[in-house]
C-alpha cells in the first residue's frame, strides 16, 4: 500500500458526492428535527472546526499506516501525552498554552522515532495482529502511566481570555478557531514536506517499494523511525491544539483514536489528502448527528458511518483502488 | 525421489489421528480440575476474588481464541458479546426476576446471534484483517454509547444485582467469597474447554482452522466457509457471554464501560495472547498468570515497598504490568508460553 498524495485530484465522483448527500441530508434532518435554523447553523461551524483537528490527528494515522503498515492504535494515546506536556508547560511555567506547541511536536516526535528504532523496527514484517497487539499495549501502557503520574482527576489548561468568535451568525471560541486553523496549517506543511522535498520523496519511495528504496541507498529503518516520528508529532500538535477546551484526563485519547480511525478508513488507508478532507466530513457528520438523533451520543452517527464505510467502501471514499 | 514403503505411507496418517486422540487432552484437563478443585482448601478467602478473576479471565480468553486464535479472524471487540452476556443477566433479573441460569442460555444466544449478523455483514463485503478488528471495534464501541443513552438499562449508571438475603443457587447468589462462585466458575471453565476440544476435532473445526490456513483453498475444495465462519463465531461469542454472565452474578453490578468498554476486549485478548495464541491450554495458563499478577501489583500500590514510595494511592500500575508484558510476548514470543514450550518440546 503506498501513500498516495496525488490521487485525490482524480477522485471518482462517485462514493465522495454519495457521502456529501449523506451530509446533506443529515443536515436537513438535524434541521427538521430541532426546528432552529441557528442551532444546525451552529452543529455545522462547530463540526466543521473539530474537523480540522481530526484531520491532522488522522494524516498521522494514515502517514504510519501508508508506510509501515502499522494500525497504530495507540494514536489516541500519543494525542493525550500532547495534552498533558501543554498541562505541565502551562503549569510549570505559566505561559500561555500556544508555547507548549513546539514543545509538544519535539517531545512527541522523539518519543515516536525511538518507540519505532527500539521495539517496532523489531517486528516489521511480521504479522498485522502483532503489530496491533503491540501497539495495543503501548496504549494501556501510556495512559496508565499517565494515570500513575499525573492521577485521574480532571485537568486543564486554558486560555485565561477565551472570548467567543462570531462566523455567519454562529459562535465558536477562539481556542477553538486558533485549533482548527493551526491544524489546517500543519496538515498543509507535512503535505508539503511528503510531496515537495527530496526527504518526502524518500518517505515515499519506501511506502512504494522498501527493497527498492533500499536498493538505492535510503536508509529504510531511518525512514520508518522518522515517519512514526512524524505520525506521532502529528498526534502530539493536535493535542496541543485541543487542550485549552478539554478536559484533560489520561483516558482522553480513547475517543479521538476511534475518530482518527473512522477518518482514516474514510479517506482510504495511506491516503493523506483523503483524511484531510475526510476530518472534515467527520466533524460535520459527529456535530450534526448529535442534533438529527437527539437523546444518543454524537459519536454515535460516527460509528454507524463507520460501519457504512467498511461494509460498503472500505478502500474509502476517494475512488483511489489500495490493496 | 523416493519411494516410500506401505508401512512409511501408513505411518503418518495413523500418527496424526493419534495427535488428534482426545485421550491426552482429556486426561490433562482432569488432573487440572482436580487441582483446581482443592484450590479454596489451601487459598484463605480473602484470595478467592483473584481465583475467581482468574476463572473469569479463562472463559474470556478461550471465547476469545476460539474466534481470533484458531478462526484466525481477529476481534478487537469482545465486549460486545461479554457486555451482551452481563446485560441480559442483569436485566432480566432486575426487571422480570428471572434465574441468572435461563438469562445464561438466553444471552448466549442473543450473543451468538449478534456475532453471525455482524460477521455475516462483515464477510458478505470481504472485510479482512485490519477492517475486519476495526468493525468489531467499532460495533462494540456503539453498544457501548447505546446501553449509556438507553434508560431502560440503566443508562450510565447501569444495573445493580439485587441483594438477597439468603445464599440461593436458582439465583446464583452467595455471601461474599463464599466458594460456590469459584466452584460453578471452574465448572464453567472445564465446560467451555470440553466444548474447545470437541469443537476443533468436528468437522467444522477442522474446517475453521483449514480457512484460517487458507482460505481460498478450502474454499476451491468445497469447504462452506461463510457457514463455517459463522458458526465458529457464535461458539465464540456465546462462551465470551457466559464470562459476561458469571461477572454481572459476581461482582453484582454492571455499566456501560464495565460491559463494553475497551478494556474488556482487551482482557479478553491479553490471556490468550500470554499464554499462546490458537493453543486450548494457552487462555489458561495466561488467566493464571494475568489474575494474580493485577493483584499483586494493585497491593504493591496499596502498601509499597521502600523504593516506589510516591506511588502511594496511585493506580494504573496493575495496567501498565499487564501491557509490558503484552509487549514483551508479542516481540519475543510470538507464539506466547504454552506455543513456545511446546515448539521447544518437539525440537527438543
Amino acid at each position: 500500500m503506498a501513500v498516495s498524495t496525488r490521487r485525490q485530484l482524480s477522485l471518482r465522483p462517485s462514493p465522495f458526492v454519495a457521502t456529501m448527500l449523506l451530509v446533506l441530508a443529515l443536515f436537513v434532518v438535524a434541521l427538521l428535527r430541532s426546528g432552529s435554523m441557528s442551532i444546525t447553523g451552529q452543529a455545522l461551524l462547530t463540526g466543521l472546526i473539530a474537523g480540522g483537528v481530526y484531520s491532522l490527528l488522522a494524516m498521522g494515522l494514515s502517514l504510519i499506516f501508508g508506510v509501515l503498515d502499522i494500525v497504530n492504535f495507540a494514536h489516541g494515546s500519543f494525542l493525550a501525552i500532547g495534552l498533558f506536556v501543554t498541562y505541565e508547560v502551562v503549569h510549570q511555567t505559566g505561559a500561555n498554552p500556544y508555547v507548549a506547541l513546539p514543545v509538544a511536536i519535539v517531545v512527541l516526535f522523539v518519543l515516536g522515532a525511538l518507540l519505532q528504532l527500539l521495539v517496532l523496527n523489531r517486528t516489521m514484517g511480521s504479522s498485522l495482529e502483532s503489530q496491533l497487539l503491540i501497539t495495543l499495549g503501548l496504549s494501556l501502557l501510556i495512559s496508565n502511566a499517565l494515570l500513575l503520574f499525573f492521577g485521574g482527576d480532571p485537568l486543564s489548561a486554558n486560555l485565561h481570555n477565551d472570548p467567543g468568535v462570531h462566523i455567519f451568525g454562529a459562535v465558536a471560541n477562539l481556542s477553538r478557531v486558533i485549533a482548527f486553523v493551526g491544524a489546517l496549517v500543519l496538515a498543509l506543511l507535512l503535505y508539503v514536506l511528503l510531496e515537495k522535498t527530496s526527504f518526502g520523496r524518500a518517505i515515499r519511495a519506501v511506502a512504494a517499494n522498501r527493497q527498492g528504496a533500499g536498493l538505492v541507498g535510503i536508509d529504510v529503518r531511518m525512514i520508518y523511525a522518522v515517519t512514526f516520528g512524524l505520525g506521532t508529532a502529528c498526534a502530539g500538535a493536535a493535542g496541543m491544539f485541543i487542550a485549552p477546551f478539554t478536559t484533560i484526563t489520561p483516558t482522553a485519547g480513547d475517543q479521538f483514536n476511534i475518530l482518527a480511525f473512522v477518518v482514516v478508513v474514510m479517506g482510504g488507508l495511506g491516503n493523506i489528502m483523503g483524511a484531510l478532507v475526510s476530518g472534515l466530513i467527520v466533524g460535520l457528520v459527529e456535530q450534526l448527528g448529535g442534533v438529527a438523533i437527539a437523546g444518543q451520543s454524537p459519536l454515535l452517527s460516527v460509528f454507524i458511518l463507520f460501519l457504512l464505510i467498511l461494509l460498503i467502501r472500505p478502500q474509502g471514499i476517494f475512488g483511489a483502488k489500495s490493496s | 525421489m523416493t519411494i516410500t514403503t506401505p508401512d512409511e505411507a501408513l505411518d503418518a496418517p495413523v500418527e496424526r489421528e493419534k495427535s488428534r486422540s482426545l485421550v491426552r487432552p482429556l486426561l490433562v484437563l482432569a488432573v487440572i480440575t482436580v487441582l483446581a478443585a482443592l484450590v479454596p482448601s489451601v487459598l484463605s478467602e480473602s484470595r478467592q476474588s483473584i481465583a475467581v478473576r482468574v476463572l473469569i479471565f479463562a472463559i474470556m480468553a478461550l471465547g476469545w481464541n476460539l474466534m481470533s486464535g484458531y478462526g484466525g479472524m481477529f476481534s478487537f471487540g469482545h465486549a460486545a458479546y461479554f457486555g451482551i452476556g452481563a446485560y441480559t443477566d442483569s436485566y432480566l433479573l432486575v426487571h422480570h426476576n428471572v434465574s441468572p441460569w435461563i438469562s445464561l442460555f438466553i444471552g448466549a444466544a442473543l450473543a451468538a446471534l449478534v456475532a453471525v449478523v455482524t460477521g455475516y455483514l462483515a464477510f458478505r463485503y470481504k472485510l479482512r484483517a485490519a477492517y475486519f478488528a476495526l468493525a468489531t471495534f467499532a460495533f462494540a464501541e456503539m453498544l457501548r454509547l447505546l446501553a449509556t443513552n438507553t434508560h431502560w438499562v440503566g443508562g450510565s449508571t447501569g444495573l445493580h444485582v439485587p441483594l438477597l438475603t439468603a445464599d440461593s443457587w436458582w439465583k446464583l447468589q452467595f455471601a461474599a467469597n463464599a466458594p460456590q462462585y469459584y466452584y460453578i466458575g471452574l465448572a464453567m471453565v472445564v465446560i467451555c474447554v470440553l466444548i474447545t476440544l470437541l469443537y476443533l476435532r468436528s468437522r467444522s473445526g477442522i474446517y475453521t482452522v483449514a480457512i484460517r490456513d487458507n482460505e481460498d483453498a478450502a474454499n476451491s475444495l468445497g469447504v462452506p466457509v461463510m457457514r463455517v465462519k459463522l458458526t465458529t463465531m457464535a461458539l465464540s461469542a456465546a462462551i465470551t457471554a457466559v464470562a459476561g454472565m458469571f461477572y454481572a452474578q459476581y461482582f453484582m453490578f454492571v455499566d456501560p464501560d464495565i460491559a463494553f468498554g475497551q478494556a474488556q476486549s482487551v482482557q479478553a485478548i491479553t490471556p490468550a495472547v500470554i499464554g499462546g495464541v490458537a493453543t486450548v491450554w494457552g487462555p489458561l495458563v495466561g488467566a493464571l498468570i494475568l489474575g494474580p499478577l493485577s493483584d499483586l501489583t494493585s497491593s504493591w500500590l496499596r502498601n509499597p515497598p521502600g523504593f516506589l514510595d510516591f506511588l502511594a494511592g496511585r493506580s494504573g500500575l496493575d495496567v501498565i504490568v499487564y501491557a509490558v508484558l503484552l509487549i514483551v510476548i508479542v516481540v519475543a514470543l510470538p507464539k506466547g508460553i504454552v506455543g513456545t514450550v511446546k515448539q521447544w518440546w518437539r525440537n527438543r
